[in-house]
């Protein structure tokens, strides 16, 4: 299959003086999927399929055609398919990826595309991971409003436009994990809070309404908290929603050092 | 959380897990037990990298030195023998790697210093990675030359 054709495929292509305006490029890809059957596999394995695709499609929708037209038992997570749902979080081509934020025509497609599961997390089956650990942690940090105090009746808490935008970064998280499983940290450490948690007590710990902030910073303030954080920036770097999540755990950093948000 | 079973020292694990994930990815056939591709990283982390292998170098370095500098009290005679072992040339590039492994250590120290305690430093975590390979590589221009004179020129 891959041996075959690896690059673009030129008659798959449009003759140009009949290409019509608009008209999307096609080619043919080759996807390496790195797949695991918990039932009759020891070791995952790696297993490329040649797709039909336009430029305009992403990572997820050539997943879509292995599935449905060659191999219906490829097993992927995916909800919305428009980068808001967090579920299709995997590593494409060694880097955290949302599959549907990602565009064929932003990777080198004139070689095959590796696609395998987030790392750190149990495998359960080809691209599916166990991701109850990384909600633990979630959970851990009280990622909810603890307020002490009733709004006036009948008002909303208010809040200031500056005060909002101490935190505006962290609130834009989706939970998709694509941070806490790119940190090298967490890969050999699963007791690691994990980015994605730090993030959203950031979340909480610089909102002015909270009156909590305390006791999220004993929580992180532990050995397995936010000083494993070893600033790789691979989290940042593989965000989908650009959160600056190495400096938002920095800031926790040092609010923690100071004893307040 | 569970301990997961797979925990172990990370920089040997790390180093493990990239020459297993190298050769995996050349032959994609035949999956090894760590598996996966290396995970491609940027500077952060490749600088990361860097701070544990010669962190972790020093600190041997540091043991064997402490020792070998403990002999003098316990016979003086088998400490001159190991001194005189260490001017040979071999000692000499060794302590070329000693020289490059603490520059690099001390220039990213100061980096993540200014990570964690420099409020742009997050931001300009590239430039300043950039600048520490600069300074690095000025001051083994200024170390290396010198020492190989005196390594094998002296004789």
């Amino acid at each position: 299959m891959a041996e075959e054709m690896h690059g673009v495929d030129p008659s798959a292509g449009h003759d140009v003086s009949v290409q019509e305006m608009g008209a999307v490029q096609q080619f043919t890809v080759t996807m390496i999927v790195r797949r695991f059957d918990p039932e009759t596999m020891e070791e995952p394995v790696w297993q490329d399929f040649d797709v039909e695709a336009y430029s305009t499609d992403r990572v997820l929708d050539v997943l879509h055609k292995i599935k449905w037209e060659q191999d219906g038992s490829l097993a992927f997570r995916r909800s919305c398919a428009h980068g808001i749902c967090g579920s299709d979080a995997m590593r494409i081509n060694g880097r955290n990826r949302l599959a549907c934020k990602t565009l064929l025509k932003d990777l080198d497609i004139t070689k095959p595309i590796y696609v395998e599961a987030i790392k750190g997390l149990p495998l359960e089956k080809d691209l599916i991971v166990d991701m109850d650990p990384f909600f633990a942690s979630y959970r851990e940090v009280n990622p909810f409003l603890m307020a002490h105090s009733d709004p006036e009746k009948g008002k909303e808490r208010r809040q200031s436009i500056a005060a909002r935008e101490i935190f505006d970064d962290t609130t834009k998280c989706i939970l998709c994990a694509a941070c806490t499983s790119s940190c090298p940290v967490f890969w050999t450490d699963g007791q690691y809070f994990g980015p994605a948690a730090i993030v959203n007590a950031h979340r909480f710990i610089f909102d002015d309404r909270d009156d909590e902030a305390q006791v999220r910073l004993k929580i992180l303030n532990d050995k397995e908290g936010v000083w494993r954080c070893r600033t790789t920036f691979n989290c940042t770097d593989a965000c989908p929603r650009g959160i600056q999540i190495t400096q938002a755990i920095a800031e926790v950093k040092q609010a923690i050092m100071r004893g307040r948000p | 959380m569970p301990p997961r079973a797979d925990r172990a020292p990370s920089a040997v694990s790390l180093i493990w897990g990239i020459v297993a994930t190298q050769s995996t990815a050349a032959a994609p056939a035949q999956p090894k037990r760590m598996g996966g591709t290396l995970y491609r990283g940027r500077e952060g982390m490749w600088s990361w990298v860097l701070h544990r292998i010669t962190g972790v170098a020093i600190f041997f370095f540091l043991l064997v030195h402490v020792l070998d500098t403990a002999l003098v009290k316990v016979s003086p005679e088998a400490y001159d023998a190991v001194i005189g072992a260490y001017k040979t040339p071999i000692m000499g590039l060794g302590e070329i790697a000693l020289v490059a492994a603490i520059g690099f250590h001390a220039l990213n120290g100061l980096r993540i210093i200014l990570i964690d305690f420099w409020a742009k430093g997050a931001k300009y975590q590239k430039p300043l990675f950039w600048t520490v390979i600069v300074l690095w590589i000025v001051l083994l221009a200024g170390f290396v030359p010198r020492q190989l004179m005196h390594i094998f020129g002296g004789a």
